[in-house]
């Protein structure tokens, strides 16, 4: 097909209509993504998380400016919520990032999460996929702004940064659990506000104590993006941790159990797609019975697995 | 949710007026009905506008403008996009457009123009019944 080739060239007009095809979940997405695969898996991707407000879209923006002066092609997704009332949504992040826009070896694509809930869209896991075969050297994803446990960007990323600005809460914000994990690297941005070295000691301490099974302790470092003070030093951090994880071999035991959850969530979509729709009258009887007390949820089940069987 | 396509429009401030509340109302009200708004943001080129939406591959570009450069910007814009093959995308504008120049804005390929007072309904009914 044609819109493989030119996905292949670079083409940004089909490399947009593509992530178009995969959203829209149309007849033939998954034949062009089974042609376009053995074409990824160059591109190194980096997932910016944070709160809503903490500097996630112009971090991406003056990361994005110092690996264009490395020539390193860059492609950006950057996702926005979705009203899970109407289904409509309103995608910003561009705003901070338009004098990319007209750059040659950088592409922008913004996404609504369209009912994923983990701060990603289910769309991205391809549209990253794409974008690696197109022959982008970085791809970089901006998560929807997150709370505490929003973590599906472990799933994509090669690379976490977890932002964070000064003056969000107390300690105990710090050691709870969920986002606090997923760092590869911290970013303490708007760092001229007031409490940033106290955030960075709570960090730091928080690191100290969780790190004590290997010697390898996530950088924490100050920026301010929009005068892109400490985006130099970002950069050679995520080249560092890239290097300590292809040293240790961090980096492959993460894409493989990546590509694990990948097919598992594959599998168990379609496996219950199917047992919904080829026992859906079956269903529909136990929930009689359910209702009435005749059975358990737990039987109904059972019934129903060991007809599958 | 339904299975028909989510339409995806741009809202783009072409030009270099700095007021875009209409612009937000716009893209509030295309939000609540369902679609996928991309703002940008102020004082974009023609150039910028056009490649964003392709690259966002949008189904219409809205172009709202205050500054009374309509007359070179909106019809720039299209020429770009015939320029990139990607005339199919659908462009309306709004702003503070005089009654006498928006047949010459529809000739050079502006498929609508709204008017301050126009109901957002209106806008609303147009892109879905205009974009296929």
């Amino acid at each position: 097909m044609d819109i493989i080739q030119s996905v292949l060239n670079g083409d940004k007009r089909s490399i947009a209509k593509l992530i178009t095809l995969v959203e829209e979940k149309s007849d033939d997405f998954i034949n062009i993504l089974k042609k376009i695969y053995k074409y990824t898996g160059r591109a190194i991707t980096i997932g910016i998380t944070g709160a809503p407000g903490s500097g996630k879209s112009s971090l991406v923006n003056k990361l994005t400016r110092i690996l264009r002066t490395q020539n390193k092609k860059v492609g950006i997704i950057a996702v926005d919520p979705t009203s899970p009332f109407t289904g409509g949504a309103i995608l910003g992040d561009r705003i901070r990032m338009q004098d990319l826009t007209l750059d040659e070896g950088v592409f922008i694509r913004s996404m609504g999460t369209r009912g994923a809930l983990g701060g990603l869209s289910r769309a991205c896991y391809d549209a990253v996929k794409i974008l690696d075969a197109s022959g982008m050297d970085y791809i970089i994803i901006e998560t929807v702004g997150v709370g505490q446990s929003e973590i599906d960007i472990v799933k994509l990323a090669d690379i976490v940064l977890l932002v964070m600005v000064p003056g969000m809460g107390d300690d105990v914000q710090a050691i709870k659990a969920g986002i606090m994990e997923i760092g590869d690297i911290f970013v303490v941005n708007k760092s001229d506000k007031d409490g940033a070295d106290r955030l960075v000691t709570e960090i730091e301490m928080t690191l100290d104590l969780g790190s004590s099974k290997n010697s390898w302790k996530p950088p924490v470092i100050k920026t301010i993006a929009t005068e892109n003070y400490g985006i130099v030093e970002l950069s050679e951090n995520i080249e560092k941790v890239l290097k300590h994880m292809m040293q240790d071999d961090l980096l492959n035991v993460k894409r493989k159990s990546r590509i694990k959850q990948e097919i598992i969530s594959l599998l168990t979509e379609t496996l219950i797609e199917n047992i919904i729709f080829r026992y859906s009258e079956k269903i529909d009887m136990l929930i009689e019975k359910v209702l009435e007390r005749q059975i358990d949820p737990y039987s109904a089940m059972e019934i129903i697995i060991s007809d599958v069987k | 949710m339904s299975c028909t396509k989510t339409i995806r429009v741009l809202i783009a401030k072409p030009g270099l007026d700095g007021h875009d509340r209409g612009a937000k109302v716009i893209a509030r009200a295309l939000r609540d009905s369902g679609m996928e708004v991309i703002y940008t943001g102020l004082r974009q080129t023609p150039e910028q506008i056009v490649e964003a939406a392709i690259q966002e591959d949008v189904d219409v570009i809205g172009l709202s403008i205050l500054s009374g450069a309509h007359n070179f910007l909106f019809p720039r814009v299209i020429e770009l996009l015939k320029e990139k093959n990607a005339q199919d995308i659908l462009v309306i504008g709004g702003g503070v457009i005089p009654d006498e120049d928006i047949p010459g804005l529809k000739a050079a390929g502006i498929a609508e123009v709204f008017t301050p007072g126009t109901p957002t309904s209106k806008i609303i009914d147009f892109i879905k019944s205009h974009v296929k």
